[in-house]
């Protein structure tokens, strides 16, 4: 039987998610501090509209469902799907009221990529945008990254069990510290430390590079923000083809590989157990499939031979390769050259690499390796049960912080998700291929989508259809929260309706 | 009469073929035929316009300027005499100058790691841009002003009940 939910389970929701609207509102204070002090006065007051109204709402949210209650595991969930989809229409207005997207639609389409750290764009002259608005743009990927509620957690939650059941929501189910808010906090301080060693050093690539410093610093902060939150925008149309230079493609590499690691893995090794690193199943697990995929690729591109030197291989074939893989999305071709420019195998090389992923406890989305490694590992046990004698007893161990012994259950809860990532992949190419679109292209962009990664075959563009561009969106949220909280969703509005 | 209408007849003929020829020699690529068909462009000398957005990156005795037309922008590989006649580049507050570009297009170019480029041969300026004044927008700013009625109201209330 299905039980209605009550009115004090809806006031608890309504409570957190104001206290989220809230932490979300207050971010919008640093475009409008950018806007002012550059004297952007009308995108300082698109975003004093889009503040006022946040404030608003959360206040009304937490003055009408204020509750002492503690959060339960479905609430939490509910809660965290509930916040990504008010954080994309919020984060939307000030977007749209820039003028740069040419419907609220395409607003809250980017909106979601930003959040959900995809980075496709619909965005419109996006070279004659202001500081303010580029600066949101890659700041929501920011916080995205870090997770949106992770944001409240760490600055906004004192002290609450149910903080907990809203982390794991957001498709982090690894505490950093015993505590859940602490492990926010850390997460905040590793990312602020990356950020200002991150921009620093691409500050000096582009100013030595030939750019003003100011902007150099500008464009800097944006690309470590999206690089580092495996995002993908970039302040200039062109993404990172605009910097024409090998060492900012370096740093790009670093970053986003390094954003593409768990921050449990970065814990460990700032507390200088390196060895970590070595050993882990996830970082085993990326190695082994960055050097398949990028073979396939590579294989793939020297058929066709669009790439005839090292350089150009790298700089094109394992740039891409290696933007999918962490999910970042930066591109340094345009995006219909992934069709006309690269073969199938070369795309095939690439989508693998993008479903994949990079680790669990990351900012990146798709499958993630630890799943990855322990299906492979749970495909070894079984052969050796089958190849070692009956009565032998079979044990697989992997290595991930600590020694452990690998479970069914955790094997079962690794190829649910796999198998929920390969339909919502699937399913997005279906729509696309509905439209019109050829298979690879569709496959390709919604793979892209849904793995929250952000290269673009061309498909992603203003005249797309919207119901594309909606199946985008709920692409890129289920993906971005691993569908358990979406699916809590689905069940909390079946229950409302059907429940006794 | 006859002789006029001929030299009439002659002189439009002139005119219509130099238009003609001014229009076929200036014709310019755009960003996405260049993209689309970049295989058959490859090599081939170009012509492309468009206006100079963000920065002007010298490098040593070259720049590289980016050339939006609209649609996308293409990276232009030029030495840093020819950027000398650039004054303005697009940003939020500027326009940037409309220049027309000779050079050679590459698909893949060798020299810079596989980019799609074009190494000028010729840069010429067809507008100045400048300054793009920022004017209020008024109702965006009542707008604000309401709300924020609207939330010190809100804010006052909920005090109000709390105590």
């Amino acid at each position: 039987m299905i039980i209605r939910p009550n009115i004090a389970d809806i006031k608890i929701i309504g409570y957190y998610l104001g206290k989220i609207i809230l932490g979300l509102g207050f971010t919008m204070l640093v475009p409008i501090a950018m806007g002012f002090a550059l004297g952007e006065i009308n995108p300082a007051i698109d975003f004093f509209i889009s503040i006022e109204l946040s404030l608003i709402l959360g206040s009304l949210l937490i003055k009408l469902c204020y509750t002492e209650k503690d959060l339960s595991w479905m609430e939490g969930m509910i809660v965290v799907s509930l916040s990504w989809l008010v954080a994309m229409v919020l984060g939307a207005i000030p977007l749209y009221l820039s003028g740069h997207w040419n419907s609220y639609l395409d607003a809250c389409f980017d909106a979601m990529s930003g959040f959900a750290t995809t980075g496709l764009a619909l965005v419109q002259d996006l070279d004659h945008i202001s500081f303010a608005h580029n600066l949101w743009r890659h700041l929501i990927m920011f916080i995205g990254g870090q997770g949106i509620v992770i944001v409240a957690l760490a600055f906004f939650v004192k002290g609450v069990s149910g903080a907990f059941k809203m982390y794991v929501g957001e498709a982090r189910d690894e505490r950093v510290l015993p505590n859940v808010i602490h492990t926010a906090r850390f997460i905040w301080l590793v990312s602020v430390v990356y950020l200002i060693l991150g921009t620093t050093a691409l500050g000096i690539v582009g100013t030595l590079n030939g750019m003003k410093p100011f902007n150099a610093f500008f464009h800097g902060a944006c690309i470590f923000m999206a690089a580092f939150d495996t995002g993908g925008f970039a302040p200039q149309s062109q993404n990172i083809l605009y910097y024409h230079s090998l060492p900012f493609e370096v740093v790009t590499i670093t970053i986003m590989i390094l954003g593409a690691i768990n921050f449990k893995l970065h814990y460990h090794i700032w507390m200088g157990n390196r060895r970590e690193m070595l050993k882990n199943i996830e970082t085993v697990t990326l190695f082994i499939t960055i050097m398949i995929t990028f073979f396939i690729t590579a294989f793939g591109l020297t058929q066709i031979g669009t790439y005839p030197k090292a350089m150009m291989m790298f700089r094109k074939g394992f740039y891409q390769l290696i933007s999918g893989h962490t999910g970042t999305g930066y591109m340094t071709i345009y995006a219909r050259q992934f069709i006309n420019d690269w073969n199938h195998l070369a795309l095939v090389g690439v989508i693998c690499a993008m479903a994949l992923g990079g680790a669990v406890c990351s900012t990146t989305g798709a499958i993630k390796m630890l799943r990855v490694g322990i299906i492979f590992k749970a495909l070894l046990e079984d052969i050796k049960r089958i190849i070692l004698p009956e009565r032998a007893i079979v044990v697989q161990k992997f290595h991930h912080i600590k020694e452990m012994f690998l479970e069914d259950k955790q094997a079962r809860s690794a190829l649910i998700i796999t198998l929920a990532y390969l339909v919502l992949y699937g399913l997005g190419a279906i729509m696309g291929m509905l439209f019109g679109y050829p298979f690879l292209d569709s496959l390709f962009e919604s793979t892209s989508a849904a793995a929250n990664v952000g290269l673009s075959c061309g498909i992603t563009t203003v005249t797309m259809p919207a119901a594309l561009k909606l199946t985008y969106i709920f692409q890129m949220w289920a993906g971005r929260l691993e569908f358990m909280s979406v699916f809590t969703l689905i069940g909390f509005f079946v229950a409302v309706f059907k429940g006794k | 009469m006859k002789i006029k209408l001929v030299i009439g007849y002659w002189l439009l003929v002139i005119g219509l073929f130099f238009f003609w020829v001014s229009i076929g020699c200036t014709q310019s690529v755009s960003s996405t035929d260049l993209i689309n068909n970049a295989k058959e462009y490859d090599g081939k000398i170009v012509v492309y316009a468009g206006e100079v957005i963000g920065d002007i990156m010298a490098r040593g005795e070259n720049a590289w300027i980016n050339v939006n037309d609209n649609k996308s922008a293409i990276g232009i590989w030029t030495s840093k005499d020819l950027t000398k006649t650039i004054s303005n580049t697009g940003s939020y507050k500027s326009k940037g100058d409309r220049v027309e570009i000779t050079g050679v297009f590459h698909r893949t170019c060798p020299e810079h790691g596989g980019d799609l480029d074009i190494h000028a041969q010729e840069i010429r300026k067809i507008n100045s841009g400048g300054e793009i004044p920022e004017k209020l927008n008024l109702s965006k700013r009542n707008i604000a002003f309401i709300l924020l009625g609207v939330l010190c109201l809100t804010l006052i209330l909920k005090q109000l009940k709390i105590k």
